[in-house]
């Protein structure tokens, strides 16, 4: 899982943790990021003939060819391997820049794409041995960087910039004025954040990248990470004659995640006719492991569409911490409901309370419904923005048609159910402050 | 008590504890128990043991998948007084699958984590294996 690399790893206080790539999640509890210890899996030459079938991974090889009429595939070296059902999960690879892929392999060889092990491994080492590092992106990966560089460098000294185009971090996921007030966030963990911020050149000078931004304004660097989004990996597209998606990338399949006969795709590489959203590409860890599931359900003959939503989490620091499902797409209306936030409702409460640092597996509990007639609410009063407001905890809807396509819980933990709930039954609400009350977002 | 304000296309509103603490009138649609497409617990509407179920930590996949299945399954639907006293050959099937993979299936500390474990989840379920279950998911 990649989590933990823009997250728990980098906070771990094992000296080691580079190598052994385990990590105390918030309870105390250790992990590996790989999903299963390398035993469980069969080796490519023993899966014909193990008793009970296995999972084998076969490295070091590319599939270059897909051939759906013989469901076969080709690899790199020549070797063709025959298959019943072909699940593709390609992933994506990072983008980069270009300003950066029009500069100079010295500015090149500065710049970091993180998305793998050996991504984090780097940057770990070079946070310790430079000076200043910037961060070019202010999405999930951008954001959850920053905090954790800024956080490591009010101890040594490292200097963190992180700059985008918006004017605030995760301000294509969240509400402008709550993305306004997570960059104070973010700044508060030592990050200088300049925001409004377009590259318009990356050069190498004097041993120091100078970034020019459009707008006048220079920066100076000793080390590029772009977090600018990633590619969906769609290069057997051709050979196996499979659509791609115009508009978000990806393999284009149908609710049942499949492309053709034998044929599914699961994870950031498929792009998905979700039954109640609409269709979608959705790059996050619990979608690969919801579409995966689903995937490999319906290659043995399930024939369910993509229903049960996946969430996503991210923490910025200390102080803030969110999950969300369905569509959180700022450009969409939006409803927050707030509360006073108090010391309890940070993420690392939440964790501790519920035995696990990974959210997405501690989603099981019940809803409570409190269905009960209750007399209406004294309507809001309109007011202008008041001193010390603050925007600790509560909950945002995102609205298309006046129906509810997403929820971001704002400090608010394990009420994932319940928000899956309301997306699900996909209904017009008179008044979502009600809504809002079956969170219980000052429940502590 | 509660305000909101208008910020361009989103809206903003701040409630005190007192405001939210009447009960919502918000309506949910009633879920369907025999829904096909929604996650089921343990036991699916037609009898038959759910291997998927989270509450399986996994344990119905992997190298002693097969092994656990029919142990799982033999306990589930014995009817023998002690419950389960039929299916010793299973069982020992399983612990010897087991055995070969102690980094999947650790033996050590078992009922201390896997106590800790069950909390905040809901198990349906009975027997011992349950909880080898939830412990292999945490590791």
């Amino acid at each position: 899982m990649r989590p933990p690399l823009s997250k728990e790893l980098w906070f771990s206080d094992d000296a080691n943790v580079t190598e052994t790539l385990r990590f105390k999640q918030w309870n105390g509890k250790e992990r590996s990021i790989f999903f299963q210890p390398p035993s469980f899996y069969v080796s490519p030459e023993e899966l014909i003939t193990a008793e009970n079938g296995g999972v084998s991974v076969l490295t070091g090889r590319k599939v270059v060819h897909l051939d759906v009429r013989e469901n076969k595939v080709r690899l790199d070296d020549g070797t063709l391997i025959s298959y019943d059902k072909c699940l593709i999960a390609t992933g994506g690879t990072p983008r980069n820049l270009p300003a950066i892929e029009r500069a100079s392999e010295e500015v090149k060889k500065r710049t970091t794409l993180f998305r793998k092990v050996s991504d984090f491994r780097a940057l770990e080492k070079l946070s310790s041995n430079i000076g200043s590092i910037t961060i070019i992106g202010g999405g999930f990966l951008g954001s959850e960087l920053a905090c954790a560089l800024g956080h490591r460098g009010q101890k040594s000294g490292l200097e963190v910039i992180q700059m985008f185009p918006e004017s605030g971090n995760m301000g294509k996921i969240l509400p402008e004025y709550l993305s306004h007030w997570t960059t104070d966030k973010v700044k508060s963990e030592g990050v200088n954040v300049l925001t409004d911020a377009v590259v318009k050149s990356v050069r190498y000078q004097n041993g120091k990248l100078h970034i020019q931004l459009k707008d006048g304004r220079q920066v100076q660097t000793d080390h590029i990470v772009a977090a600018v989004g990633l590619e969906p990996n769609t290069e057997l597209a051709k050979s196996a004659g499979l659509e791609l998606d115009g508009d978000f990338g990806g393999y284009r399949v149908n609710a049942e995640l499949q492309a053709r006969n034998n044929v599914w795709v699961a994870g950031d590489a498929a792009c998905f006719y979700d039954i109640k959203l609409g269709r979608r590409r959705v790059e996050h860890h619990d979608h690969a492991v919801v579409s995966g599931r689903l995937a490999g359900e319906n290659m043995t003959g399930a024939a369910k569409p993509y229903w049960h939503q996946s969430m996503f989490w991210s923490d910025l620091g200390p102080e803030v911490g969110y999950e969300a499902i369905g569509i959180v797409d700022s450009a969409l209306p939006t409803v927050g409901v707030f509360a006073k936030a108090t010391e309890k409702d940070t993420p690392k409460r939440a964790s501790e309370e519920t035995g696990t640092g990974i959210r997405s597996e501690h989603d099981g509990n019940e809803i409570t419904e409190s269905q009960s007639q209750a007399p209406e609410s004294a309507p809001s009063v309109p007011a202008p923005a008041q001193q010390g407001e603050s925007y600790g905890k509560g909950v945002v809807f995102y609205l298309r048609d006046n129906v509810v396509v997403g929820i971001v819980l704002w400090n608010v933990f394990n009420r994932m159910p319940i928000a899956r709930k309301i997306i699900k039954d996909g209904e017009q609400h008179a008044d979502l402050n009600e809504v809002a009350k079956l969170f219980n977002i000052h429940e502590e | 008590m509660s305000y909101c304000r208008q910020e361009g296309k989103d809206k903003i509103i701040f409630v005190t504890k007192e405001d939210h603490a009447t009960p919502s009138n918000a309506e949910l649609i009633a879920d369907d128990p025999n829904d096909p497409y929604e996650d089921h617990g343990l036991v699916l509407p037609n009898g038959e043991i759910n291997w998927n179920c989270p509450c399986l930590g996994g344990m119905a996949s992997g190298p002693c998948g097969e092994q656990f299945k029919a142990a799982f399954s033999c306990f589930h639907y014995s009817q023998e007084e002690v419950k389960g006293s039929d299916c010793l050959d299973q069982f020992r099937a399983m612990q010897e699958c087991m055995q070969k993979y102690p980094d999947l299936y650790p033996q050590e500390d078992e009922e201390e984590v896997s106590s800790k474990d069950k909390e905040g989840t809901e198990l349906e379920t009975e027997p011992p294996e349950a909880s080898a279950a939830d412990d292999q998911k945490s590791s």
